[in-house]
């Protein structure tokens, strides 16, 4: 069982950092033509990170859009943030000092988690417009985030499983030595879960994450008459001439 | 006509609920072989359609980035669902911005990504039947390219991006919308929206010119193709005779005149709009604005001043130096940009918006006016959505918004704003923009309307408002046609510089 997790681990690991590098370099390497931004737009580039990051860390659109997809989004993200910080304690030895830090937050941020995760699986079984465009895989990854959530918070609180043993598994796992991991029903789920979201990420509308710093309604600056704007194969257009 | 009815106005905000297939089939007219072909479109739906249109769409999405990035990253979080003016109007959930997207999102999936091959159903990937590609050409044609769907999307992704790929894939396998076609196929022949030949054009310039000296005295002049001129005006060809359009080109003529400042009109290039854009063909949209290089190299003008149109001065502002190098900026070594640029006076926004013209005037005090000309008006603005979200005027973010508001304070005394939730970056399209400003399309441009109908007629009722102002030809048509129906009468609307007209004292100056 060891042994296999571990292949599932290396496996998804790898799926995950290839095909994400892999749809960045597309990202990058796609031309953006014209100049797209959503007006009004910052007007230089400090202004386009200072816009990005209120974007990417206080959700400011979707703010503006509605206040419970809003809050429940904001909560869920932010909680699963302080969660993913917090698991580094089993892969680091020693513990970083903030890591060491944030335990107690990291936490309560799993019963955060799960409430927003609720909160969104509600909106899209009940608010009519939001499951008509629902398809089954939007439930399904609100299931896989749940199983998670659930099956994390209640090794958390419920039925402990021997952390000492997984944190030395995954240490050893990064040395690339196979320990030895716990039989325990729970940890087998989580971690079976955690790598499934792992690999599939990279095919799926996970691609959000990266996907909006690649968004040129976001990502570019209002100065269109200032500097002239061209991409290489609209360049070509005028070569041609 | 006689048939169309105004929707009823609803208890705002309410977010109406779903009607399926409510707009099912009510597309517009679909473009004839003649249209087509004339601007290098196959005549009609090709033999191999559906590969063609996949190979369409790999290429696009391996040339605009925005495309590839929105196919991917909406996560379905519903945030632009009620935002769209056409679904409030209509109730039919594919006139949600995400499902619309969705239309062309399902096909990605299904040729482009691997659960979309492997579990078709499991992530809603669909083939391209012909169902799917009427389905397409239906309510693509159903988006005014109005980009509010884009202001709450977390990703920023802009359904208008989208549409556009569609209408491409759809004109290059030859299942192209008539009114937009055609109207590109006028411009490419005669230099305008209109087919308004250039004799004609001349003569209704000189009978303009005779109506402002009998209501005013003063020679007031429309030039036309004056080379050596310092300002080309590049306006939509509504403003030529399409009423209220009309007035608001005596406007720019007048403040023209009481600045002393020269200036033309081009034959030949003789219209701002850019139907190009709204079927989303790089080529066509390049081809159209080449018109305005062409013209301001041939008359030498120094500046290029574009009039009151909204699609136009998003192409103007956003594009224009990209496709022409109308604008600054350009490597020394980029000759073609470089030839045009060199021609211009820097010193002023290359190209500028007859807005900022108008409003740089008023600050340098060239400009004075009599308010109470405009006494019998309480005024409101609407704000045009491609102006408000696609492009700027002046030196800071936003001042696409104030400026044009700063020019109505500044010629009349009685301004009120309608409801904030619906000006500024959160206007509402007019209902008719994105090439549905047509006939065939009534229905969709009465029902799209209702967002501004509603708070205009809260405005009206609460501050009396009787004149709504805007500074686009599409909005100004699209409001003179429906806003009977909604029981207003049409003279409501009308254009900023119809009030600027009104109020500009001209003085004796010859």
């Amino acid at each position: 069982m060891s042994i296999l997790f571990a292949i599932l681990f290396y496996f998804a690991t790898l799926a995950f950092v290839v095909g994400l590098l892999h749809r960045i370099r597309i990202y990058a390497r796609t031309p953006a033509p014209l100049k797209i931004p959503t007006t009004p737009a910052p007007t230089t580039q400090a202004g386009v990170v200072l816009r990005m990051t209120r974007e990417v860390v206080f959700f400011e659109s979707l703010f503006k859009a509605n206040l419970w997809t809003w809050s429940m989004g904001w909560l869920f993200h932010a909680s699963l943030a302080l969660v993913t910080l917090r698991h580094l304690r089993y892969f680091t030895d020693p513990v970083w000092g903030w890591v060491a830090f944030i335990q107690p937050f990291g936490i309560y941020a799993g019963i955060t988690m799960l409430l927003g995760l609720c909160g969104l699986w509600a909106r899209r079984l009940f608010v009519e417009r939001i499951r008509y465009i629902s398809t089954p895989s939007d439930h399904l990854w609100l299931v896989l985030l749940i199983v998670i959530a659930v099956s994390g918070l209640l090794m958390q609180f419920v039925a402990h499983t021997d952390v000492i043993a997984v944190k030395s598994y995954f240490t050893g796992l990064m040395q690339f030595s196979i320990g030895s991991l716990p039989s325990d029903g729970l940890l087998m789920l989580h971690l079976l879960s955690v790598s499934a979201l792992l690999a599939v990420f990279p095919i799926s509308k996970l691609l959000h994450a990266p996907g909006v710093f690649f968004s040129p309604t976001r990502n570019q600056t209002d100065n269109p008459r200032e500097k002239r704007h061209l991409s290489a194969w609209a360049a070509k257009l005028e070569s041609e001439k | 006509m006689a048939d169309v009815t105004a929707p009823a106005y609803r208890i705002i905000p309410i977010i109406p609920a779903l009607k399926p297939g409510a707009m099912e089939g009510k597309g517009p007219f679909v473009a004839s072989d003649k249209i087509n072909e004339a601007i290098g479109f196959p005549g009609q739906l090709v033999e191999d359609w559906h590969d063609k249109a996949i190979a369409k769409m790999g290429e696009l999405l391996s040339k605009y980035r925005s495309l590839k990035v929105y196919m991917d990253a909406c996560v379905h979080c519903g945030a632009c669902s009620d935002k769209c003016h056409y679904f409030i109007g209509t109730q039919d959930p594919k006139n949600m911005p995400v499902a619309r997207q969705d239309l062309m999102r399902s096909v990605y999936r299904r040729y482009f990504t691997l659960p979309g091959k492997l579990f078709p159903k499991l992530v809603g990937a669909r083939d391209l039947t012909r169902e799917v590609l009427d389905e397409w050409y239906n309510y693509f044609n159903q988006c005014s390219e109005c980009r509010r769907c884009s202001v709450f999307c977390p990703y920023g992704i802009d359904t208008a991006e989208v549409t556009m790929a569609a209408r491409e894939i759809l004109d290059s396998v030859g299942y192209g919308q008539k009114y937009s076609n055609e109207i590109i196929g006028k411009v490419h022949k005669i230099g305008n929206n209109l087919g308004l030949p250039p004799p004609a054009l001349i003569d209704t310039l000189e009978g303009l010119e005779e109506d402002v000296k009998d209501a005013t005295g003063i020679d007031v002049k429309f030039p036309i193709d004056v080379k050596g001129a310092e300002v080309l005006l590049i306006t939509p060809s509504a403003d030529f005779f399409a009423e209220p359009h009309i007035d608001s080109l005596i406007g720019y003529a007048k403040v023209f005149h009481a600045t002393g400042t020269s200036w033309t009109l081009s034959s030949m290039s003789s219209e701002a709009g850019n139907f190009g854009m709204f079927i989303g063909n790089y080529d066509q949209l390049r081809a159209i604005a080449m018109r305005i290089r062409q013209a301001a190299l041939e008359l030498g003008v120094k500046r290029i001043v574009v009039g009151e149109c909204g699609h136009a001065w998003r192409v103007a502002y956003s594009f224009w130096n990209t496709l022409t190098g109308v604008g600054d900026g350009a490597d020394a070594n980029d000759r073609f940009a470089q030839m045009l640029q060199k021609q211009l006076d820097h010193r002023y926004k290359q190209p500028a918006h007859i807005c900022e013209f108008t409003w740089d005037m008023i600050q340098d005090e060239r400009l004075s006016f009599d308010k109470s000309q405009n006494d019998k008006y309480v005024i409101t603005f609407h704000d045009s959505c491609n102006v408000a979200r696609g492009s700027r005027m002046g030196d800071f973010a936003g001042g696409q918004f104030e400026i044009p508001r700063n020019i109505i304070k500044a010629v009349a005394n009685n301004f009120v704003e309608m409801d904030p939730r619906t000006t500024r970056e959160q206007t509402f399209c007019c209902g008719g923009g994105g090439g549905l400003l047509t006939d065939d399309l009534i229905d969709l441009r009465v029902k799209g309307a209702l967002p501004r109908m509603e708070v205009l007629q809260q405005v009206a009722d609460e501050h009396g408002v009787n004149f709504m102002a805007t500074i686009c030809a599409i909005c100004k048509a699209q409001f003179t046609k429906v806003m009977p129906i909604y029981g207003f009468d049409r003279r409501t609307v009308g254009g900023v510089h119809q009030l600027v007209s009104n109020a500009i004292i001209l003085g004796d100056k010859k």
